[in-house]
């Protein structure tokens, strides 16, 4: 989703959010992450206005301050951005893949199936399988901190089944121009 | 009449206060917790009540001064030589626990000989990769010309365009600001007709910007002066004519 991006020539404009809308999308994130509502308030505090950045291909972007705090893509998902989640990891559910794999995330690539259940890989349990759609935290082998942020194609018991294809779809990873850009 | 004055103004005296004491007590908690200080400390002054749910602090991320990718991610990136300096000077405790040689054991560990040493490969040629690159951007910024080019609008008035300076990555809003404020004139950033943009200023002052250029006043850093070009363009002679007496 950001491997290109240049925020002079992507960014179609900002214009800050109305409150009704913003208390739209915090009910939407609060009911997506695993966060509570007093830790968000410290990510993104109540008398804060939220500012909408609208870029190409219907991302969006939301900062506050000027630091990116989330994105989305048309009506999707709401991603935290990937230092969002370095602070507070525990917001979105957690897969990891293999040593071998992080080059190619690093790269921006999708993540295969077989890297997420080999040995070094790590899908939730039966117990918590996520569906299809879900964003994930990828983190890798032998690391501590997420490397990227994706979407599952397929369930995380079908890919466990299936074990062949793309089984996350990387939003955001460590290094693309949206970790590049710091402040908007 | 001026008891009363007197009155009121002891009044507001206090009330300002008053207020900026409770606002400084009600505000002080909150500062703590997002500095994620021990949170002992915040609670302890509201005990009567029962502790509100306590936000969760953030976890300390240390990122690399120079890939800013976090420490363990830098052996991927395309500058590990120069992020395993940085970090021996900056901080050799953490150096230790992520270049140190049962690190680098453990690492190897889960992985076979080969897939390792293809690994160690790799990294280098893409570190001599970025390596070349970035000395062909230096070389091509070394390389580009800023024009500063006297543009004639009627018989003696003159604007100044200067062009090129965004190759030395200086912000041209903030350069045209500068100029605009040095000059006491009009300067804003315009798009020539190549589609590139440009700095207009209005008056001649191409000498002035010259110098200043050269000088490296303000925001206007890091640009050799011989890479400068004065240029003139005169209007063409059927506008000259007709404006002219």
């Amino acid at each position: 989703m950001f491997k290109k991006f240049v925020p002079s020539t992507d960014i179609a404009g900002q214009t800050p959010v109305k409150t009704s809308v913003q208390r739209s999308i915090r009910a939407s994130v609060l009911s997506q992450w695993k966060i509570e509502p007093e830790t968000l308030e410290v990510i993104w505090p109540k008398k804060e206005t939220l500012i909408h950045v609208k870029c190409r291909e219907h991302i969006s972007i939301y900062t506050v301050h000027g630091e990116p705090i989330a994105f989305q893509h048309f009506d999707g998902p709401v991603y935290p951005t990937l230092r969002i989640l370095h602070k507070y990891p525990y917001i979105l559910p957690k897969v990891q893949i293999d040593r071998g794999a992080i080059r190619f995330l690093l790269a921006g690539a999708p993540m295969m199936c077989p890297g997420l259940t080999s040995r070094g890989g790590y899908l939730p349990p039966p117990d918590a399988a996520l569906p299809a759609g879900a964003p994930v935290a990828i983190h890798a082998e032998g690391k501590e901190h997420a490397v990227g942020i994706g979407i599952t194609k397929l369930g995380t018991e079908e890919i466990r089944k299936v074990n062949k294809g793309v089984g996350v779809e990387t939003a955001t990873y460590l290094g693309d121009d949206l970790w590049a850009v710091k402040a908007l | 009449m001026a008891r009363k004055k007197q009155h009121n103004k002891d009044k507001e005296e206090a009330t300002p206060a008053s207020t900026s004491a409770a606002a400084a007590s009600a505000s002080a908690p909150t500062e703590e917790g997002g500095e994620a200080q021990p949170t002992a400390a915040v609670v302890a002054p509201e005990e009567p009540q029962p502790p509100p749910p306590e936000p969760h602090p953030p976890v300390e991320v240390a990122y690399c001064g120079v890939c800013t990718f976090p420490l363990e991610y830098c052996e991927f990136g395309s500058s590990l030589t120069r992020c395993k300096d940085w970090l021996k000077e900056a901080d050799s405790d953490l150096f230790d626990k992520y270049y140190s040689e049962e690190a680098l054991q453990a690492k190897i560990g889960t992985l076979s000989l080969e897939a390792q040493t293809k690994l160690e490969k790799d990294t280098a040629k893409k570190e001599a990769k970025a390596e070349a690159k970035a000395d062909a951007a230096h070389k091509k910024k070394m390389a580009s010309q800023i024009t500063i080019k006297r543009i004639e609008r009627t018989k003696r008035k003159f604007v100044t365009s200067i062009h090129g300076l965004e190759a030395f990555s200086i912000d041209l809003k903030k350069a045209a600001k500068q100029f605009a404020s040095r000059f006491a004139t009009g300067a804003s950033v315009t798009k020539n007709p190549q589609g590139q943009d440009e700095i207009v200023v209005q008056g001649d002052v191409s000498d002035e910007i010259v110098e200043m250029i050269e000088g490296g006043v303000g925001v206007l850093k890091g640009i050799p002066a011989d890479n400068i070009e004065l240029v003139e363009e005169k209007k063409k002679a059927g506008g000259a004519g007709a404006g002219g007496s």
